[in-house]
């Protein structure tokens, strides 16, 4: 566990500030330390009852004052740490001047205490007290945060850490909770008032002439394509480090927040990205990690060096530093315009090298939703481009496949029935016979990528001319006909003509880093899923977007508009698919339910609240619903705000309506 | 007769941007989407699931120093036809030439070395998990693969058909059905999407450098609104320095969007310069055109019955991620000459200006640059015989601000 910050350790910490000097010189200019390290564990509460005081406050940000909602006084708020099986009143005393609200991001909870303004509850007015109580009915890493307006921005975020009712599988010496956030010195409405006037505001990294001068990024032609579609391939992220700090447990890359080991110890490390609006990539350079647990529940370990960490979602990893020496934990922004720093030492004042930060991504076709047309590589991805839309429906059509028959070229025989509906390559339709039977549904089709295509069992497809006639010039940036359920309008710039499911890849920027990078794909649950009924139905949901309009919504409809709820019954089995048909990553967040991954793990599928949508990319999980109104919608704070919500409606089967 | 073939002609200019849009672009040669005559599949498709595993299950134990924490259950050790294969990838293949697979852990494939404190070198079944009933584990392996045994999130969906929505909320029986409705306004609906928003900006903003008359100019704009419906106001004039306006418009339009890039704007325009004033109705479009370019493009009727257009359009060329250079072209067209306004038919005037700002901040980015204007026809014609110049090149600069 973390210490408690005493006077010795504040001495020896002056003392050691003259040597953090000496470490400048190999930091860049942003990461120079104005503290030796802080090594501050966040305020605990815990116990029946708790009381949280939400109101204004300052905080220090590298050296700088900002402004900030806290609670009781800090930012992040206090560890709220619980124990499975208890019963918890939380007092949550509203000091500001507006209503505030406090949703428990990831906690199973009566849906009337889930914390959502206008879906569970009214929202809890200024000055005024509201009590929730629920009993604990999980453990694992969580979070909690404001459900009003953009508070959250403003630091209205914190850990919740339940401990096992029964022996923690997971064994470990000593842990840390690392909160990732971002942080703007500028008022969050402020922030998204110029992205609605000017969507790239905060993008001080976009392609420029003297860029392409220089050579660098996209070669004329690509930018001339690009600028057709009116598309920007270096809008990675919409809120970025010309405004952001982003910090860990509240303290800024100058801060050095530090987290204490004693070499040779299991350190677990409670990774929760409790920002806004960044996806973060994190990694300690030496030092892998083997992530334990996702979103609170457990997984089967598996070692990595780094990995991609949407908004909202949460990781336990444990590491065990070996030596006496300090490691740094690099949360680098998606669009690598910043970084979270913290470092793990031994002791307090210790630093390691800041790496600098890596070159940002530009978006590819394959972001943009045309990922089944890289057909030159053949590879997972373009096989599962085939199947957009299929999903489901013939999931059956795999299961009778003869791997033998596969590894050996035994023919096109093998694989009839493949649907290449989808592909609009009409001179390919002779090889589609020969292929026919492949429409396994999204979820599977990583069974594909085990295959043999090497093997000639698909001729069509090693038939470079059956390629070449597919209809490409007829490409259509908003096909609705891909998309027959959402609305066409203003605010669906693009509709992805191919999606793919890419649960199997590492993340925007992360394809060639050349180390191991964690994918949804890699994890499974370490419990077998409580439900593992077939799902009865299917939903499809398109993420839909406009980037120069900055309009985000679900189905080409923002929540204003009054959309459909979305309906389950209690106790029902479905099957959501997500479909990205924009170029941005989105972490899509249900409450009050985790759903299970399907990506192929059978009853292990990872359980999750929150999952990233990879950009043109798809995600489906399986759900069983609980009954109540529950919020559904993007973590990206400000696409949220935008309009990127719904409510997902479950009743029990008398009480819905015919 | 010309003057309704110009008006047709007109009209057509000012719509093209919108069919324009339908992006016709044969993607032949669109690079990143790479169609080689030989797709030839690859031999090793790499999904990155696997990519991440295999390494990790190569480096065995690099960290091992805590004594193992608890022996493997017997039941972990369980065969598994998975052993070694992407297990992601398999589910639900007929495994049978598999079975024979001689490894023995469900864990194999899986990084082992990665399970933290377990001491074993082997890969054979340590349990992190210390205190976990692990006797389910096998169970999966066998569900999760045997051939046609599939389950859970391997299985289809079927195909039932979803309940309706019902039209109540159930927070209303926890908070009160007044209550909870106000909040659904208030909190939900409109703060997810259904705000007003605004910004005035001033594209031109400048001070014009030129021999023996130096002028002023603005043109900028000014919305409110939600996403689809706004209202906006334009405004355009130029003046020479210690003399008066030279020209002066207002205009107050409606405007809709259309699609993701466009929108119709109409309503009323008023020239307080040149004398005599006019008003017009006002008809046009505005938008971001494919290649990125901004174009604005206007029918103009007035009080008495004359018709003018005008043509806009620029293009933010960013030099660097500070240094903007932007291309414009404004031109104006009228249908008849108006003598009182000394506007004569045809192309009536054009302005190319080239401006290169600083956006150290993007709301108040000052600029230098050269702008050319010239009248043609019957308009220059008129300019002259009043006495007045027709056009000609001055340095301007300014600032380029919004708010």
């Amino acid at each position: 566990m973390s210490r408690v910050l005493d006077r010795r350790q504040v001495l020896r910490g002056a003392t050691l500030a003259g040597s953090g000097l000496a470490l400048s010189a190999y930091m860049p200019a942003w990461a120079q330390p104005v503290s030796a390290g802080i090594a501050k564990p966040l305020p605990t509460v815990s116990g029946d009852d708790i009381t949280l005081k939400v109101a204004h406050q300052m905080m220090m940000i590298d050296g700088r004052q900002s402004h900030a909602i806290g609670i009781n006084g800090t930012v992040p708020a206090p560890l709220i740490r619980l124990r499975e099986g208890q019963n918890v009143r939380l007092h949550v005393v509203n000091e500001l001047d507006e209503e505030t609200s406090i949703h428990w991001h990831g906690l199973l909870v009566p849906f009337q205490m889930d914390g959502v303004p206008g879906i569970n509850f009214p929202g809890i007015p200024a000055r005024s007290t509201f009590t929730y109580e629920f009993p604990i009915i999980q453990s694992g890493t969580y979070w909690y945060h404001s459900h009003s307006g953009l508070q959250e921005q403003e630091g209205h975020y914190g850990p919740i850490l339940i401990d096992p009712k029964n022996p923690d599988p997971v064994q470990f010496d000593r842990e840390h909770v690392i909160v990732l956030s971002d942080h703007s010195f500028q008022h969050p409405h402020y922030l998204f008032d110029r992205l609605k006037k000017e969507s790239g505001y905060f993008n001080r990294q976009r392609q420029t002439l003297g860029g392409l001068l220089a050579g660098k990024d996209q070669p004329l032609k690509e930018r001339l394509m690009w600028g057709k579609m009116r598309m920007d391939p270096a809008d990675v992220a919409d809120v970025t480090g010309s405004t952001y700090t982003y910090l860990v447990n509240g303290h800024g890359p100058k801060d050095n927040w530090t987290a204490l080991f004693r070499p040779g110890e299991r350190v677990r490390l409670r990774f929760i990205n409790a920002s806004s609006m960044t996806t973060f990539n994190v990694r300690i350079p030496g030092l892998p990690m083997t992530i334990v647990a996702a979103d609170g529940l457990n997984v089967r370990p598996i070692q990595i060096d780094e990995f991609q960490f949407g908004p909202a979602e949460t990781y336990d990893a444990i590491v065990t530093p070996p030596d006496m020496r300090a490691y740094t934990l690099v949360g680098e922004s998606v669009d690598r315009s910043g970084m979270a720093r913290a470092t793990l030492a031994p002791r307090e004042g210790m630093a390691a090298e800041v790496p600098p930060l890596r070159k940002r991504p530009l978006a590819t076709m394959k972001d943009m939703g045309m990922g089944g047309h890289d057909m030159s590589t053949m590879d997972h991805g373009s096989m599962q481009g085939m199947e957009s839309g299929v999903t489901g429906a013939q999931a059956g059509s795999m299961a009778g496949m003869d791997h033998s028959t596969m590894d050996h070229g035994a023919g096109a025989g093998s694989m009839q029935g493949m649907d290449h509906s989808q592909m609009n390559h009409g001179a390919a339709g002779a090889a589609a016979g020969a292929m026919a039977g492949m429409t396994a549904p999204q979820a599977q089709s990583g069974a594909m990528a085990g295959m043999d295509h090497g093997s000639g069992a698909m001729p069509g497809m090693t038939d470079g001319q059956s390629m070449a006639g597919m209809d490409m010039g007829s490409m259509n940036m908003r096909d609705f006909s891909k998309a027959p359920g959402v609305k066409k309008g203003p605010g669906v710039q693009t509709i992805s003509a191919m999606p793919v499911d890419r649960t199997g890849e590492p993340g925007q920027g992360l394809e060639n880093v050349g180390h191991r990078v964690l994918t949804y794909r890699d994890l499974v649950a370490l419990d077998r899923n409580p439900d593992t009924r077939a799902p009865e139905r299917e939903i499809k949901l398109h993420l839909t977007g406009n980037m120069e309009r900055y309009m985000w919504g679900f189905d080409g409809e923002k929540l204003s508009e009054s959309p459909d709820p979305i309906t389950l019954l209690h106790g029902e089995r479905v099957r959501v698919t997500l479909i990205n048909d924009t170029m941005m990553g989105h972490p899509i967040h249900i409450h009050g339910h985790f759903f299970d991954l399907v990506t192929g793990k059978g009853a292990y599928a990872p359980r999750k609240h929150t999952v990233l949508v990879q950009p043109g990319g798809t995600v489906s999980w399986d759900v069983t619903g609980e009954e109540g109104d529950w919020a559904f919608h993007c973590h990206m704070l400000y696409h949220m705000h935008a309009g990127m919500m719904r409510v997902v409606q479950v009743r029990k089967a008398g009480e819905a309506a015919a | 007769m010309k003057r309704s073939l110009l008006l047709v002609g007109l009209a057509s200019a000012v719509a093209s941007p919108v069919f324009g849009q339908s992006m016709d672009h044969s993607m032949h040669n669109m690079p990143g989407m790479t169609m080689p005559a030989k797709p030839v599949a690859k031999a090793t498709p790499k999904p990155a699931g696997k990519a991440a595993a295999k390494p990790a299950a190569k480096r065995k134990a690099p960290v091992r120093r805590a004594a193992p924490r608890r022996a493997p259950t017997a039941s972990a050790r369980a065969a598994d036809p998975h052993a070694g294969h992407d297990m992601s990838g398999m589910q639900g293949m007929n495994m049978g030439g598999q079975r024979a697979a001689p490894a023995q852990d469900p864990h194999a494939g899986h990084d082992m070395s990665a399970m933290p404190g377990m001491g074993s070198p082997a890969a054979a079944g340590q349990d992190p998990h210390a205190g976990h009933d692990m006797s389910a584990m096998p169970g999966m392996a066998m569900e999760g693969s045997q051939a046609g045994a599939k389950v859970g999130t391997d299985l289809p969906p079927g195909n039932k058909p979803a309940p309706a929505p019902s039209g109540d909320h159930l927070a209303d029986r926890f908070w009160g059905a007044d209550t909870m409705a106000n909040s659904r306004e208030n909190d939900l609906r409109r703060e997810h999407g259904g705000m007003t928003y605004y910004q005035v900006l001033f594209n031109l903003a400048e001070y014009q450098a030129r021999k023996g008359r130096d002028g002023y100019r603005w043109d900028g704009e000014a919305w409110v609104g939600g996403d689809i419906n706004r209202l906006w106001l334009k405004s355009e004039g130029e003046g020479g320095v210690g003399k008066t306006l030279k020209s002066a418009e207002l205009q107050a339009l409606y405007s809709h969007a259309l699609d993701p890039y466009w929108n119709l704007q109409a309503g009323v325009r008023y020239d307080f310069k040149p004398n005599p004033s006019r008003t017009y109705a006002t008809i046009g479009i505005e938008g971001l055109a494919p290649y990125q370019f901004e174009v604005e493009g206007a029918l103009f009727l007035s009080d008495k019955g004359d018709v003018l257009a005008r043509a806009e359009g620029y293009y933010d060329q960013r030099i660097t991620n500070y240094f903007v250079l932007q291309p414009r072209v404004e031109a104006n067209f009228a249908a008849q000459d108006v003598r009182e306004t000394g506007i004569g038919s045809g192309l009536t005037d054009l302005e190319a200006g080239l401006r290169l700002r600083y956006e150290g901040r993007r709301e108040f980015a000052p600029y230098i640059g050269v702008s050319w204007e010239r009248q043609f026809g019957d308009t220059a014609r008129f300019s002259r015989a009043r006495g007045d110049d027709t056009g000609g090149f001055s340095f301007v600069a300014g600032v380029r601000t919004w708010f």
